[in-house]
């Protein structure tokens, strides 16, 4: 227990910023749907129409939800001006604020609808004005499942606050996906303790308040509140002293996979060492940082070149791994601002992967050799992968027509192919486990499959920074596959597993004079 | 259906339709100051839908109502409703509030404060404990229910009571005692009173003037005296039959068990 107890307490900035962003999110969600409530039990049309809306932003997952944020920020830039931040708090807030929507306007729309109808002709019947019958009638009588409403609202909220990580903004979802990423599952079992902890928390006080509301019991209304408000203003006062540093601030970009988070990390060493204080944004969506590094939302990022061929530049051809790294270095400086500071040297490509015995047994060395027994197996790859052109491509290369194909989890992937679950899968070339597990990645006759080299990129604001440049000189052109892979494996393993902060200090001593 | 100098009420060839159904038909009366007319008819008559657009609960679709020389549609309907009595049905006593509370609304919504004093001698004018005045209506019986209806009615110094079918939900023996006090409190307040009910013997015992309504018309205008004499009409007469005949048949089970 001790080390999920340490974990747990290590939590105090992320448990503040989730308390921050949920109120934040749960107020506005209350701010919308109370008047629109109210409007809607005037109009039916309205409560149709506001109901509908609300249910039907119910039914997009709370993962795409924040994700969409992202490009509507983006757009809205063009109205309210550069400085608009397109990730972090707004994004999460903005989203979760729809999320919360649904369960307060529902309650108090059914609330007020279902008020007694002997109520409302008394209420007009003494002559009450509509504001009046608001105040003296609906709201106290409507109070209880207005309350229950936002009770719901805020447990939701909570949960789904875990997902505003993978857009940057910092919540109880960092160590949830630090921790998924690198199979670290006391990281993820702090993560749900405490947002579970914190929701039982808010359904306890809100609980208070609505019985306070139902039982007519002010005491019980006010001591909710009270209670909710403090801790509010708690995380508040907690984050102001925590953020009382003026140092100008690198962020770092990484997405949500090991080697990102190790590379993320090294970067950040390296940095501070030059004098920089450094933030980091993990977890990020692969779509995501690009967007993010051009915006100036972060500031350094790792990302490979076969990504910012086929989604940034939208090319499907293949010219080499030389001409596609000259043509990316050209393209960003000339639409984004963006520098390529350069490669790493290793390239973590996608590649087909099996196991020893299955090579042996259907005698695999190539992609080539995989076609004539295709059919009788299953291949198995990360959700971006049967989306992606490099699948068509090889698919379309070799006349590849598998029995089977099955999605996971970048982690579990590998899970799958040892248990046999799968027998093929789309392999990261950089990744650790295929020499741990003696996997191997079958060869590529036909170059259908384009090249991945690891570069790093720098957001506009920083592209001229000579001193950060000079600072990361020595990842450049200096990291091997094996290097790479042996760094992602002290992570991604089972047994005395490192955090990714000690991989990337090994890393940096193997590639330091 | 005679037409008086010093009309309080007015009704000008009043009419409501509803989609195509005609619920009230051209009713034009006068009620005099101090009047208890009793608003007869079988359900679907049109009674309640008369009453309600008085106090524009039912907002009339052609003709005036007139309440002491002027036009009700004239203004807003709030303002008037707070000057006119209203005693339902359904009580509509907020669960919220205390007894008090509820009386003392009326003055409220005008921002005035209904003193102490003033709630416990509304609640002694209706017949209750003064001491109910803390009490929630979830803890009342519901004639005491009722009677807090009434006191809620009056406390605006109103001096028209509209009342629709005020004591349908009650048990008889409580319909009965509320009904005569009602009737002393219109005596005592210098009230005038509009009541709708179903129930010609309770019209005819409270009211000082009756009313017969079908089909949207009003088919009889009778004071109670008249009505028990045979006037008014084949459709007043068969709802004047229904309390003569269970009174007769009262009489021969009485006198059956006298023998």
């Amino acid at each position: 227990m001790s080390p999920l107890l340490d974990a747990i307490l290590d939590l105090g900035p992320q448990l503040a910023e989730h308390v921050l962003l949920c109120a934040a999110a749960v107020a506005l969600g209350i701010a919308v749907a109370l008047p629109l409530a109210v409007w809607a039990s005037r109009s039916p049309p309205v409560a149709r129409v506001a109901l509908g809306f609300a249910s039907l932003v119910q039914t997009i997952p709370a993962l795409a939800l924040l994700a969409l944020f992202f490009p509507i920020l983006l757009a809205a830039r063009s109205v309210f001006g550069e400085d608009l931040p397109t990730l972090g708090f707004l994004p999460a807030w903005l989203a979760l604020a729809l999320y919360a929507l649904l369960p307060i306007l529902r309650n108090a729309v059914t609330a007020l609808a279902n008020l007694d109808d002997e109520l409302i002709e008394a209420a007009d019947g003494l002559g009450m004005s509509g504001w009046q019958k608001l105040r003296l009638v609906q709201a106290p009588l409507a109070a209880p499942y207005v309350m229950a409403g936002i009770r719901t609202a805020s447990v939701w909220t909570i949960g789904a606050a875990t997902l505003a990580t993978t857009i940057g903004q910092r919540s109880l979802g960092d160590p949830i996906f630090a921790g998924l990423q690198t199979q670290n599952w006391v990281l993820v079992l702090a993560g749900c303790f405490a947002s579970a902890g914190l929701a039982l928390v808010a359904d306890g006080l809100f609980g208070l308040v609505e019985r306070g509301f139902a039982k007519r019991r002010p005491a019980l209304v006010i001591a909710g509140a009270l209670l909710a408000l403090a801790g509010i203003v708690g995380a508040a006062i907690s984050l102001v002293d925590w953020r009382g540093e003026t140092r100008e601030t690198v962020v770092i970009g990484a997405k949500s996979f090991s080697e990102q988070y190790i590379l993320g990390r090294a970067i950040g060493t390296l940095l501070e060492d030059a004098g920089y204080a450094v933030e980091y944004r993990e977890g990020l969506g692969s779509a995501v940082v690009h967007n993010a590094l051009a915006s100036g939302a972060i500031d350094v990022s790792v990302d490979y070149t076969g990504t910012l061929w086929t989604n940034e530049l939208g090319r499907s051809d293949n010219p080499g791994r030389a001409a596609m790294y000259e043509e990316i270095v050209r393209w960003e400086q000339e639409n984004t601002g963006v520098a390529v500071l350069g490669r790493l040297g290793f390239e973590n490509a996608y590649g087909l992967a099996v196991t020893r015995e299955t090579s042996e047994r259907y005698g695999l060395e190539s992609i080539a050799d995989l076609a004539a027994v295709a059919p009788q197996l299953t291949i198995g790859g990360d959700p971006e992968w049967f989306e992606r052109p490099e699948w068509t491509s090889v698919r379309d290369a070799y006349g590849l027509r598998f029995g089977e194909q099955r999605t996971y989890s970048p982690t579990f992937m590998y899970n799958a192919l040892i248990s046999g679950e799968a027998d093929v899968i789309s392999a990261y070339t950089s990744d650790g486990r295929i020499a741990a597990e003696n996997l191997m990645v079958l060869a590529d006759p036909r170059e259908a499959l384009p090249s991945y080299d690891a570069i790093v990129l720098i957001s506009p604001r920083l592209a001229g920074d000579e001193a950060l440049a000079e600072g990361l000189q020595p990842l450049l052109g200096s990291v091997d596959v094996a290097t790479m892979r042996q760094a992602n494996y002290a992570v991604d393993r089972e047994d005395d597993k490192w955090p990714p902060a000690q991989a990337a200090d090994w890393l940096l001593e193997q590639v330091r004079p | 259906m005679g037409s008086v100098p010093d009309a309080f009420l007015r009704f000008d060839a009043l009419g409501k339709t509803y989609d195509d159904v005609h619920a009230v038909r051209d009713v034009s009366l006068d009620i005099a100051r101090g009047e208890f007319v009793a608003l007869v008819g079988a359900s679907g008559s049109g009674k309640s839908t008369l009453l309600k657009c008085i106090n524009r609960l039912v907002e009339p679709s052609s003709g005036r109502v007139l309440l002491d020389g002027e036009d009700v549609l004239a203004g807003q309907p709030a303002p008037l409703r707070r000057r006119i009595g209203y005693v339902f049905q359904g009580i509509g006593l907020f669960p919220h509030m205390s007894v008090a509370e509820n009386i003392a609304l009326t003055p409220r919504l005008e921002g005035e404060r209904l003193p102490d004093k003033r709630i416990a001698e509304l609640l002694d004018l209706v017949e209750l404990d003064p001491a109910m005045a803390s009490r929630l209506p979830a803890e009342l019986s519901g004639g005491q229910r009722q009677r807090v209806g009434v006191a809620r009615a009056l406390a605006g110094d109103s001096h028209l009571l509209l009342m629709d079918e005020p004591f349908g939900a009650l048990d008889p023996i409580t319909r009965g005692q509320l009904g005569e006090r009602v009737r002393r409190l219109h005596d005592e307040l210098d009230l005038t009173t509009v009541m709708v009910t179903h129930d010609m013997a309770e019209a005819l015992l409270l009211g000082t003037r009756v009313l017969v309504m079908d089909a949207g018309h009003i088919v009889a205008d009778e004071t109670p005296a008249a009505l028990l004499a045979g006037e008014g009409g084949d459709i007043a007469q068969a709802l004047v039959d229904v309390p003569r005949a269970q009174a007769r048949r009262l009489a021969q089970t009485s006198q059956g068990i006298g023998k």
